[in-house]
């Protein structure tokens, strides 16, 4: 245990290539705490998805061990953040964990979104920022303009900017020293009764659960008989210790300390992030304040593209649900599609991951149905019902009137790009609350319906700003509107899986972009396939995808047979990635494409 | 197709070199500063003896020199191949020898010595009759040039063909038409007449993929093109026999018509595919490709053959089907099914019939002039699942 003058707890915050996970491998080295011939590039990022999309799903931690120009021993723990709106709610109880940031960017490309919505994160936390300019190895740097810029845009001290190469490993030493004298300790009771900040957990096989703990006061020992607040919940600590990054044992953990616990937990969902952990006896009697259980938001039916995959499907979303508390799902059926799974996630780019690892890592071509909120159904009766699935929508003479959750959206944008922002809530049926400035930027708040949200607003929003804007979003609650059922029709026969509510006075548009981006996701057939938009029985928008017109091989001799059938074993292939409505085969991607709006 | 004689027994030979490279073409074909004809020559009847001992007791209907540009072939070579061809098999009394060449008056020079060789029938490569579309399909002749070459292989020769190429970039409907008709005019009995496909691995092909191939009409155009092709062949008297084939009756391709009625063939040359029966069992053949590679294992190892495989009863069967239904015959449904082992979806072809795509009729199925733009999907829904 540590005395708390010693410990430094910091993240951080960086835009995707900016250079933070460089930085970090960095720091671990030139500290000696991972030996150079265990060096390995990239140290805390684990899946090959958060690489590819620039993102971190799961806080990663490492403690290092440093010994200051002042010639005292420090402990300094890293805490590696996710770093997207979905995980929001994650990001803050990370940031809470920890008193400082490291706010990199590099020195060739300035400030941008990514930095931005993390370092307001930072901020809110009352966090010291250390900005650090990455990058200066190379000939493109910029050190005075970026510098400027992080005063302007994000109205922090920059003059003490720390210049550093990652890379060759200039002001590194100058980093770790900053850490020390910049960045405030910690503070805590070490006699208090034990309060732990629960700041993630995941599963590993052979482990069970391992949990991320930020000791806020009092002390965790190996033994301990521990209760979990925001349900009761008892555990026996088999094991504490920290990440170096490999996970070492220690004796305990004090205030101020990071580190983690195993307690022989099966299940992730029985440890929830932002909880207070303490003793079962004499323990706190207050939790840490910020603790909400995280609720789902988006659902989506996953369906097998063949459907003998389904109970690999099954086990594959149990699986990944093991490690992901926050993530549900049911088991659904629909005429068209078969079996398959309605899950619930935080956001669309929840979604995206958890559907790309199932058809990646369990191999598993899934057709995604169209993702909904859930709506408060109110019946003529006096009943309430929940709809998770515009499927089940009840019929429309027993429903009174329809309620649909609303989000307060807080979006920081260059003063530039604001009327294209303005214009994109609006046609999101957004009510402006408040548009403020801060030095050439923009903070605009708006009420919007969940709906207009989940699917494609963060990409069309990052799309007109290229992508200097952040955003950030809270549910405020459900609101009565008029909003309808809407079917899509191919072949004259309704397609379950492409049915979405919508506001009426949307509907025709809505209806109309939807049939168009179908004619051009579904391949021509032999014959004509009227594609149709419908309310209740009404055809609101109707296209035409014309019948395959021209498809024949000009030149077929005797060498060519082989080739021949050649192609039409691929195309048989290709058809095995689509399913049949009626007589069409729809291709599995035209499902979530085809809701794409350009607008 | 275990009967040797169905359909007929034809011999393709291979010759792999052009002048120049044409943008479009992804055929077996190469350009060298030098072609010693000898040591082809040499390679050629060594080969021509190994698919002889292995085709015994056949009748030989056809020859076929493809290419490659075939007519850059020495008369004295042609002659002596065909010399051996005549020892090694049994020739048909009607015996059709084709032989592809380019329409200079370089190649026109050759003309008389393939007649005494044999060569009863020739397929010129035109392509175009447009001096500046000429140009962008890499042809090395002038229209002019291309009307003489033609007009002596007329004389020269019993039966004369000729390629042309449309649905090219910036070409309308309007001046397909003309072109067209001015080709109906030189009174060809046969005419070959391709939309432009853009293969992977060509010039085309990497400009297209670079975005640069600019002007190709889209398929709507290129639809109408085709419809206007049938509907004028027909008028003119030389019908559509095959998707890209037209004849006066009785001057079809018998050689080509080997390859759609799942004939046997054997091939010669570098990448020339065959299909031969012995003991019973078919098989697909192939050759080394490179000119280079195949010549040495003919020299080394005594045979050029790269690959033989044995074709199932049910690859016979899709064969016979893809290939079969390209012509105005058709195929037998009875024969197909034997093959395929299982009946062909009934629903698929009562729908492509209602849809006016397909024709049953008795045994025989074919394809429509509709079905015949569309005959790769017709083939999908037949052989689905």
């Amino acid at each position: 245990m540590t005395d708390l003058s010693h410990i430094r707890n910091f993240s951080i915050v960086a835009h995707i290539d900016h250079g933070k996970s460089t930085l970090a491998d960095r720091l671990i080295q030139s500290t000696g705490t991972v030996q150079d011939r265990d060096m390995k590039e990239q140290l805390l990022d684990a899946m090959d998805i958060e690489r590819e999309r620039g993102i971190t799903i799961k806080a990663n931690t490492v403690r290092i061990d440093y010994v200051a120009d002042d010639g005292r021993k420090y402990v300094l723990n890293l805490i590696d953040t996710p770093g997207h709106v979905d995980f929001a709610y994650e990001v803050s109880r990370s940031m809470r964990a920890v008193e400082g940031s490291l706010l990199v960017v590099d020195s060739t490309q300035g400030v941008e979104a990514q930095t931005l919505a993390n370092v307001y994160q930072a901020i809110d936390a009352d966090h010291e920022i250390v900005p650090v300019l990455n990058k200066i190895d190379l000939p493109a740097a910029d050190c005075e303009r970026v510098a400027e810029q992080i005063e302007d845009v994000i109205g922090i001290d920059a003059s003490g900017a720390i210049q550093v190469s990652a890379k060759t490993g200039i002001g590194i030493h100058e980093t770790l020293e900053a850490i020390v004298k910049l960045l405030p300790p910690p503070q805590g009771e070490r006699d208090a009764p034990l309060k732990a900040m629960l700041v993630d957990s995941w599963y590993d096989a052979y482990l069970g659960v391992i949990v991320l703990v930020r000791i806020i006061d009092g002390v965790l020992k190996k033994g301990d008989r521990i209760r979990m607040m925001h349900n009761d919940s008892i555990h026996h600590v088999d094991r504490i210790g920290v990440f170096r990054p490999p996970m070492q044992t220690v004796d305990e953990l004090g205030p101020g300390e990071i580190g983690f616990l195993t307690a022989s937990i099966k299940q992730v969902r029985d440890t929830r992030v932002g909880d207070t952990i303490t003793h079962e006896k004499k323990g706190a009697d207050k939790a840490l304040p910020g603790f909400k259980p995280s609720q789902p938001v988006v659902f989506c039916g996953l369906f097998p593209v063949d459907n003998a995959e389904f109970e690999d499907l099954r086990d594959a979303i149990e699986k990944l649900a093991l490690n992901d508390a926050s993530f549900s799902f049911e088991m659904e059926t629909s005429a068209a599609l078969g079996f398959g799974f309605r899950c619930g996630f935080l956001g669309l780019l929840h979604l995206e991951v958890i559907r790309d690892r199932i058809e990646r890592e369990y191999d598993i071509d899934l057709i995604t149905t169209a993702p909904s909120v859930i709506y408060n159904v109110h019946m003529r009766d006096g009943e309430m019902i929940e709809l998770h699935n515009p499927a089940d929508m009840p019929d429309l003479t027993h429903v009174d009137h329809i309620e649909e959750p609303r989000i307060k959206a807080t979006i920081l944008v260059p003063d530039e790009f604001l009327g294209d922002v303005l214009k994109l809530c609006q046609d999101r049926r957004g009510i402006q609350m408040d548009l403020t400035y801060a030095g050439s930027r923009a903070m605009v708040v708006y009420d919007l319906p969940l709906n207009e949200v989940v699917f494609d607003f963060y990409d069309r929003l990052k799309s007109v700003t290229k992508g200097y804007a952040s955003f950030d979003y809270q549910m405020i609650g459900y609101r009565q509107d008029h909003l309808v059922k809407m079917q899509i029709l191919v072949n004259d026969e309704p397609v379950d899986a492409l049915s979405t509510m919508v506001h009426r006075d949307r509907a025709e548009t809505r209806g109309r972009a939807m049939v168009e981006k179908l004619k051009d996701l579904i391949p021509r057939h032999m014959f004509k396939i009227p594609i149709q938009a419908a309310i209740g029985g009404r055809i609101i928008a109707r296209e035409t995808l014309a019948a395959l017109r021209k498809d024949v091989t000009a030149k077929c001799y005797g060498g060519d047979a082989t080739r021949k059938k050649k192609l039409l074993e691929k195309q048989k292939a290709g058809k095995k990635k689509m399913r049949q409505f009626g007589k069409v085969d729809i291709p599995q991607e035209a499902f979530i494409n085809a809701l794409k709006m350009d607008g | 197709m275990t009967e040797p004689s169905q359909g007929g027994f034809g011999l393709y030979l291979h010759w792999p070199f052009c002048q120049a490279k044409c943008p479009y073409c992804d055929f077996n074909s190469h350009v060298v500063a030098r072609i010693d004809q000898e040591q082809w020559e040499t390679a050629y009847l060594a080969e021509l003896d190994r698919a002889a001992a292995e085709t015994p007791d056949r009748i030989l209907d056809t020859v076929f020199f493809g290419g490659g540009t075939p007519s850059l072939m020495s008369a004295s070579l042609v002659q002596a191949i065909m010399d051996r061809i005549r020892r090694n098999w049994r020739l048909s009394n009607s015996l059709e020898v084709t032989l592809e060449a380019n329409p200079t008056s370089v190649e026109a020079g050759r003309f008389q010595g393939y007649r005494q060789a044999g060569v009863n029938r020739v397929s010129m490569g035109i392509q175009a009759l447009n001096n500046d579309d000429l140009r962008r399909l890499g042809r090395l002749h002038s229209v002019e040039e291309a009307r003489r070459a033609f007009d002596f292989a007329r004389e020269t020769f019993p039966q004369v063909s000729f390629d042309l190429i449309y649905a090219r970039q910036d070409q309308s409907l309007a001046a397909w038409e003309e072109e067209l008709s001015s080709a109906l005019n030189m009174a060809a009995d046969h005419l070959s007449l391709y939309q432009l496909t853009i293969e992977e691995g060509t010039a085309f092909g990497e400009r297209m993929a670079r975005g640069g191939l600019k002007g190709l009409p889209d398929e709507d155009t290129a639809a109408a093109m085709f419809e206007m092709t049938q509907a004028m062949t027909a008028d003119a008297g030389l019908p559509a026999y095959e998707i890209s084939n037209h004849a006066r009756p009785g001057a079809e391709s018998r050689h080509n018509m080997i390859y759609w009625k799942g004939g046997e063939y054997v091939g010669v040359g570098p990448g020339a595919h065959g299909r031969i029966v012995s003991d019973g069992q078919r098989y697909a053949t192939e050759t080394h490709l490179a000119p280079g590679a195949w010549l040495q294992a003919v020299e080394r190892q005594g045979h050029g053959e790269s690959l033989r495989t044995a074709l199932t009863k049910a690859d016979q069967g899709e064969e016979l089907l893809l290939m079969g239904l390209r012509i105005s015959d058709g195929v037998s449904v009875s024969q197909v099914q034997d093959l395929l082992g299982r009946p062909l979806p009934y629903s698929a072809i009562k729908q492509l019939s209602d849809d006016g795509y397909l024709v049953h009729d008795g045994d025989r199925l074919r394809v429509t002039g509709a079905g015949r733009l569309v005959l790769n999907g017709v083939l999908r829904e037949l052989l689905a699942g």
